[in-house]
């Protein structure tokens, strides 16, 4: 038997040599004269790890080595890694690495395991069967076992994925989509990208199955064009599935049928927001819609709408596989299933950690993460996007579940999370808050357009003293006004950083001693 | 007297039967489902705060200032995007809202100038008076922060700051003062139709941009000023009120201007007009306007306005100003003097089309009842004469079949021979909106006109036709639909003569009748004649549209009996959405037919041979009729050429000008003795007058006029006659002068003349009109209300006719000295021989009659875009400048008759139609080649004009 090598052709391994190291493989088997086979898989998401190349040899398994650098090639093939051979990168079975062996993988199962683009190995491991019992069912009875499942939106909103395809199943039009949000814009989020780079055919799968539940023909990829490669993925992807007959006009044989398009964004994270997104993909400005009407009832092109996010539509092919009842087992309270929850900023063990919901911020942050990549004590964490609170250690019970951050005022999101050591000034954080919503805000309402900039400008007076408790007192009206007035979520939750960075962390808010002048 | 204020209800009226109750602060108020909360609490008294939305355009939720809260629901949702639900509770002021909108004012005021004493729109702006109900008292952000008011902040240049742009003759645009609300960018969009405006930026940095960053004079706007309506503070201004100030009172009354029949607000302060505001219960425009009706009325006052009457013995002498009296009694002594001396017949007279109803009937009942005869004829000769005629044949009235709201109904919409975009801009704005809403479009025009192709619009079918070529076309839709069964048997049978339709059918589905021969002649893909025949016939309510591309033909009556026949052989006749409807050119052209004006008919379309109908004129005016039809205008013209015509009195038209083969005119007028002008201006006609009699404007009298839909919409006078006389009052004292027995008091007695002796406007009144707003005649004890859609369950005439529309190719033909075909038509800024617009800004978008040509003629023959070229006909030759463009196909040129230098009907022949006289314009075969300048019968002509112009002055008393 040929070696297998996987090497992650995802992002974030790339950016951290990935490609070199393949490089360098190809070139060592070259030279060695040995014929091997080169897969380049999705990332497992031990970022840490990566790159993080894997050998499957006949006896032991997969066989994982990381961080792997060029560097490193020559003496790994010396120690005979192609068998499982150690070596100062060896890390074993990957499934046993203890960031990975302590997670639940149900939609990120197939990611960093499979060749992405190959459709055998996706059905080899258990892909289709969702698709596959979907079509042999009523749409009301897919839309039921959905929201049964109690799966909820995971781009941050949380809503009830079943209620929504209901509404569209239930709306009466000549044609309806299926749109699906890939505008990962949040700080500290990957997800979306990891599951279109590491198994894009779930997320067809995923659509496919909206498709014929609501009744809807054809489906849209909107990702930005931050992800080159996930757009290159997907559409290889879209491509293969096309001319599998897993898309058109009898998907899986049935009479169902479905297309999906991809479609780039612009660079504006406001058309993250679902209402921007959808005039983005008519072609109009990234603007905010009021709603209603909601995009379910006259969403693109007017039409009804399911628009979800990738990991909304990625977890439905396996509820769909294995049952409602099987999913909603995992979880706490309303949140129901598993969260790929994303750690990221200054963080010893960054990375993707799919769990079920209910572990708390603490377990996520220290256990799980490592504390910081500094050494230093955390200070305080964002969890959710630019948008989310930051928490200090003393909300670090907090349970990861939609409704216990939002009695702390907080928010899941996305799930990403920002770790953030002593050295952080909250001042600034709440500053960048502001100017982030200042900087991203389409403009269509005055709360964001106006009260973004003022928010700059007023916690800079804060910061040079000048009457801060007055300032204070204004920027606590002002996010009030934001909170309530805003017309989306951008304006909506920029309050949520400035408020908790000023609550909880208020001694940054005090002027700093004004240097005296050396006499 | 005051402004006549109208309630702004925030967001669109619904249309739904279904009625919902809710309870706002306390109150229960019941509105239609689909209406916004917004609406229902204006509907019950209560006003929630607002910026962004007017009830002109669809909710945007932007402003964030009418949040409410609703019982059992989360949040403050807007109430201007939320529709109301049965039972709801809805809070409109609650301690939380009010932290709130006062939060988003002070937002607002801390990137605004605070220059309100100062600025143009004190007293008129929305955001002030929004401040005040918030209860804003404080602006804790200060005020040096980012923003677009100061040019520097701290003395560096602020980058962000926008210059005013005063490019547009009538508005200013001030960004500084923008609150980026984006209604006028929707006004744009939903109202207008045109797209020209959107938001540039993105966050802090948005702001309002004509096209890409441009000047609004240089980007697409049509200037319409549904953006400054629209605009709820300074930032889109008037430039009449920046200089005048805030009107203090304002009369509704009707544009003079097309056919369609604006209703405006004439804001006035005094005895000066400040603006004129489209008025929303304006039936036919609901609100809407074009640039000539809002803005272009600055010839009232141009200096060269005419004001006292004026007399001259020979057209080479100057003008003697004199008074009325003596223009009066000189102008009745020579209409009694040519008549005793070259008889009874040998004086007439034109009515206009641009006066009022109750001007036009004085006309026709000066010249019957006083000059004793029926040579009265009015402009219509020249633009809808046809339709007259064909309508009056198929259907039984001549008149179109609908109101302009039937559009919102119409799945197909047919264009034939009419620009609605330039011509009738704001009835084309409520066309495009309904076309947007996806119904489908097809033209027959040979020019690329803008509806073709605009913002969201594309012609499911453009059917470039050959000039003169109609009649064919239109007979060849009709063939596919009769040969492929498309037609509505269960209509015909109930409503017209089954016989006469299986003669017609036979006919049309002869074989030389068929798209493949007819588009082989007319130069028409005969797939798109299939496709369109198919299209109209299948798609639902199906309405046709035309102009003068139809009726100024030597065949314009018979297109016109097409066009009927295809209505009706598609059951396309008598309820919303359907229908026949000629746009009519001038504001009361239809008026002016509906009194009397032709010289066959008495008021009401009956002929004069009639002996019932001239009893009862007889009987009222005390004389005996002439019982034979009087002469046309070109009768009227021959006859003067022939010395048998030496007398006439011209009420504001300019035959000259706008009457076809301008060297036959001239010499018909130059054989008068003596030649009356009533009009404002010293017109081109007014060159051959001896006697110039000054007119008063609209603005200046009151009357009615009627639109193209039949609609007797009230003219009110909003201030005194500058030039002493309203136009009845003129007409009256001739009569009076000529020893005619009148004695109106007011323009309301002639009305009730008419009434009473006109059936179908029996009913109607001025204090009728003061209650219902405007009717649409027939107006009867049939019909009390009017007459929204006509022939509703049968044709007036009974059984609606088709007849067999033979096509004959006009005698006017290409060859090898005119290889090319001439048309003409207009443009949106200029309004007919221009003599209106040409005295207002609007000049700033046309100043010139340019030659519209395609660049492989222009090519063949070395010209390129903007030389001088000579146009030459086999009437004559004018010289204007060439603009290339594909929006004419190969072997078609076109210009418009706005310019009296260019004198397009220098070229135009006299063939006409068959049965009314209607001019051929449309139709003309010329030649193009390059030229150096004005050919030499312009200079005469200008060397003439100038010369008869002259008005000499008083010498000084030693």
């Amino acid at each position: 038997m040929i070696p297998r090598i996987y090497i992650p052709g995802d992002s974030g391994a790339l950016a951290l040599g990935a490609e070199k190291v393949a490089k360098a493989i190809e070139k060592e088997l070259a030279d060695r004269g040995i014929e091997a086979k080169i897969v380049r898989n999705g990332s497992r998401g031990a970022y840490f790890l990566e790159p993080m190349v894997e050998v499957a040899t006949t006896d032991k398994g997969r066989v994982a080595y990381g961080p792997v650098k060029p560097s490193d090639v020559k003496s790994l093939f010396d120690s005979g890694f192609l068998t499982g051979g150690h070596h100062k990168r060896w890390l074993g079975a990957p499934d046993k690495i203890p960031f990975l062996a302590r997670q639940t993988r149900l939609t990120f199962a197939r990611c960093g395991l499979i060749n992405p683009l190959s459709l055998d190995h996706y059905k080899a491991h258990g892909g289709l069967k969702g698709l596959q019992n979907a079509v042999a069912m009523a749409p009301a009875e897919i839309v039921k076992q959905v929201a049964e499942s109690g799966l909820r939106g995971r781009g941050g909103a949380g809503f009830p994925t079943g209620i929504k395809w209901k509404t569209v199943l239930d709306t009466t039009a000549d044609k309806k989509y299926i749109v699906c949000n890939a505008d990962e814009g949040d700080s500290a989020t990957f997800a979306d990208r990891m599951i279109m780079e590491g198994d894009p055919f779930v997320l067809i799968e995923g659509m496919a199955i909206a498709g014929v539940a609501t009744g809807a023909t054809k489906g849209f990829v909107y990702i930005r064009s931050e992800y080159p490669h996930a757009v290159a993925m997907m559409q290889k992807a879209v491509d293969v599935a096309r001319e599998a007959g897993l898309l058109g006009v009898n998907v899986l044989g049935s009479p169902n049928a479905f297309d999906m398009e991809i479609r780039v964004g612009a660079g504006a994270y406001v058309c993250g927001e679902e209402t921007s997104l959808l005039n983005s993909l008519e072609g109009k400005r990234g603007v905010v819609r009021a709603k209603p009407p909601l995009p379910a009832i006259q969403g693109l092109f007017g039409k009804p709408t399911v628009i979800n996010n990738v990991i909304s539509l990625a977890s439905v092919p396996i509820i769909m596989d294995k049952g409602a009842a099987f999913y909603k087992d995992f979880g706490m309270g309303r949140s129901r299933g598993t969260i790929p929850i994303q750690i990221a900023g200054n963080v010893r063990y960054g990375g993707l950690f799919e769990a079920a919901f209910g572990m708390t911020l603490g377990e996520i942050v220290d256990d799980i993460g490592g504390g910081t990549a500094t050494g230093r004590p955390v200070k305080a964490v964002q969890v959710g996007g630019p948008l989310g609170a930051y928490f200090p250690r003393a909300l670090f019970d907090t349970p990861f579940d939609y409704e216990a951050f939002a009695a702390r005022d907080g928010l899941i999101g996305h799930a990403g999370i920002t770790v953030f050591d002593d050295t952080a000034d909250m001042l600034k954080q709440a500053r960048f808050a502001m100017e982030f919503c200042a900087i991203e805000s389409c403009g269509k309402c005055t709360p964001c357009r106006i009260g973004s900039t003022r928010g700059v400008e007023t916690i800079d007076k804060i910061a040079r003293g000048i009457e801060p408790e007055k300032q204070i007192e204004l920027v606590t009206d002002l996010c009030n006004t934001m909170k309530f007035g805003s017309l989306c979520a951008l304006g909506g939750f920029t309050p949520y950083p400035v408020m908790s960075a000023i609550n909880h962390f208020r001694d940054d808010f005090k002027p700093a001693p004004v240097a005296e002048a050396a006499e | 007297m005051g402004l006549v204020q109208e309630i702004d209800y925030g967001t669109p009226a619904s249309t739904s039967e279904k009625q919902v109750t809710l309870t706002v602060d306390g109150f229960t108020v019941t509105v239609p489902e689909g209406t916004s909360i917004m609406r229902a609490s204006m509907e019950a008294g209560i006003a929630i705060p607002k910026l962004c939305a007017t009830d002109m355009v669809d909710a945007f939720g932007s402003c964030r200032l009418c949040l409410v809260e609703i019982d059992g629901r989360n949040g403050t949702p807007s109430s201007c995007t939320t529709p109301v639900a049965p039972g709801m509770v809805v809070h409109t002021q609650t301690g939380r809202l009010k932290d709130i909108r006062r939060g988003v004012m002070e937002l607002y005021i801390s990137d605004h100038p605070l220059d309100c004493l100062t600025c143009a729109a004190n007293g008129d702006c929305e955001l002030q008076t929004q401040a005040g109900v918030v209860g804003l008292r404080d602006v804790r952000y200060g005020y040096e922060g980012d923003n677009h008011v100061f040019k520097k902040n701290d003395g560096a240049e602020n980058f962000k700051w926008m210059a005013k742009d005063e490019s547009n003759p009538y508005f200013t645009y001030d960004p500084s003062k923008c609150i980026v609300c984006s209604r006028c960018v929707r006004a744009c969009e939903e109202v207008q139709g045109t797209f020209a405006l959107t938001i540039e930026g993105r966050g802090f940095e948005s702001r309002v941009s004509p096209g890409m960053h441009q000047l609004f004079i240089d980007s697409e706007c049509v200037s319409c000023g549904a953006c400054v309506q629209a605009c709820p503070t300074a930032t889109l201004s008037e430039k009449s009120v920046i200089k005048i100030g805030q009107p203090e009172h304002s009369v509704v009354t009707t544009c003079a201007y097309c056919g369609v029949g604006c209703s405006f607000k004439a804001e006035m302060r005094g005895d000066e007009l400040v603006r004129m505001v489209p008025y929303k219960d304006g039936k036919a425009n609901r609100g809407h306007s074009c640039v000539k009706g809002r803005f272009a009325y600055g010839y009232s006052t141009h200096k060269e306005r005419i004001l006292n009457p004026m007399i001259r013995e020979k057209v080479t002498d100057p003008w003697r100003e004199v008074s009325w009296e003596e223009a009066l009694t000189h102008t009745a002594n020579e209409f009694r003097r040519i008549q005793y001396q070259y008889g009874r017949t040998s004086i007439g007279g034109i009515t206009s089309s641009r006066c009022t109803n109750e001007e036009t009937y004085l006309v026709q009942k000066l010249i019957r009842q006083g000059f004793r005869n029926n040579n009265v004829d009015t402009c219509a000769r020249v633009c809808h004469s046809p339709t007259g005629y064909g309508l009056g044949q198929t259907f039984g009235t001549s008149a179109g079949t609908q109101d302009f709201d039937s559009i919102e109904k119409t799945d197909v919409v047919m264009i034939i021979g009419a620009n609605p975009t330039d011509a009738h801009p704001v009835f084309a704005s409520r066309m495009k909106k309904r076309l947007r809403k996806g119904a489908k479009l097809i033209v027959l025009d040979p020019r690329r006109t803008d509806i073709v192709r605009s913002a969201h619009i594309e012609a499911q079918h453009h059917l470039p036709l050959k000039p003169g070529t109609n009649v064919a076309v239109v007979t060849a839709l009709a063939h596919v639909i009769v040969t492929e069964g498309l037609f509505d048997e269960a209509f015909i049978r109930e409503r017209c003569d089954w016989d006469e339709f299986q003669d017609w059918a036979s006919f049309v589905a002869l074989p030389e009748n068929s798209p493949e021969v007819v588009g082989q002649l007319a130069n028409v893909d005969p797939e798109e004649i299939r496709g369109a025949a198919r299209l109209f016939a299948t798609g639902g309510n199906g309405a046709i549209y035309y102009g003068l591309g139809v009726t100024e033909h030597s065949q314009g009556s018979t297109t016109v009996i097409a066009i009927a026949n295809l209505a009706m052989a598609t059951g396309n006749v008598g309820r919303p959405g359907v229908g026949v409807n000629p746009l009519r050119g001038q504001n009361n052209v239809q008026g002016s037919c509906d009194m009397g004006s032709f010289p066959h008919e008495l008021p009401g379309y009956r002929h004069v041979s009639g002996d019932a109908v001239r009893d009862i004129y007889e009987s009222l005016w005390g004389v005996k009729l002439d019982d034979e039809p009087g002469l046309r205008i070109p009768n009227m013209l021959d006859a003067a050429v022939d010395g048998s015509f030496k007398g006439l009195y011209v009420q504001g038209e300019d035959i000259l000008q706008s009457d076809p083969d301008t060297k036959h005119v001239a010499a018909g007028l130059a054989a008068m003795e003596c030649v009356v002008v009533h009009d404002l201006f010293l017109n081109e006609t007014a060159n051959y007058a001896h006697v110039f009699l000054p007119g008063s404007t609209f603005l200046e009298k009151d009357g009615t006029f009627t639109n193209a839909e039949r609609r007797i919409n009230r003219v009110r006078k909003v201030m005194a006659p500058t030039n002493g006389l309203a136009d009845w009052e003129v007409t009256q004292k001739l009569a009076q002068t000529m020893g005619l027995d009148w004695n109106y008091q007011h323009p309301s007695e002639i009305m009730d003349e008419i009434a009473k002796t006109t059936p179908s406007f029996a009913s109607v009144s001025y204090d009728y009109l003061e209650k219902m707003g405007s009717v649409q005649w027939p107006c009867n004890e049939k019909a009390p209300e009017g007459t929204p859609i006509m022939h509703i369950s049968g044709f007036v005439r009974g059984k609606g006719k088709f007849i067999r529309t033979e096509y004959v190719a006009t005698d006017e033909r290409t060859g090898p000295r005119f290889p090319l075909l001439l048309t003409t038509g207009r443009i949106l800024s200029q309004y007919n021989v221009g003599a209106q617009t040409r005295r207002t800004d609007n000049v700033m978008w046309h100043s010139e009659d340019r030659l519209e040509i395609h660049p492989h003629d222009a090519e063949n023959r070395g010209l390129r875009d903007g030389d001088w070229v000579r146009l030459t006909s086999r009437s004559g030759e004018t010289t204007l400048r060439a603009l290339i463009t594909d929006k004419v196909s190969p072997g078609v040129v076109y210009t418009t008759f706005h310019h009296p230098d260019t004198q397009a009907n220098v070229i135009t022949t006299d063939f006409s139609d068959w049965a009314t006289n209607c001019p051929e314009y449309k139709v003309t075969a010329v030649q193009v080649g390059a030229s150096n300048g004005p050919s030499e019968w312009q200079l005469d002509y200008d060397e003439q004009a100038r010369n008869s112009r002259r008005i000499a002055t008083l010498e000084a008393a030693e």
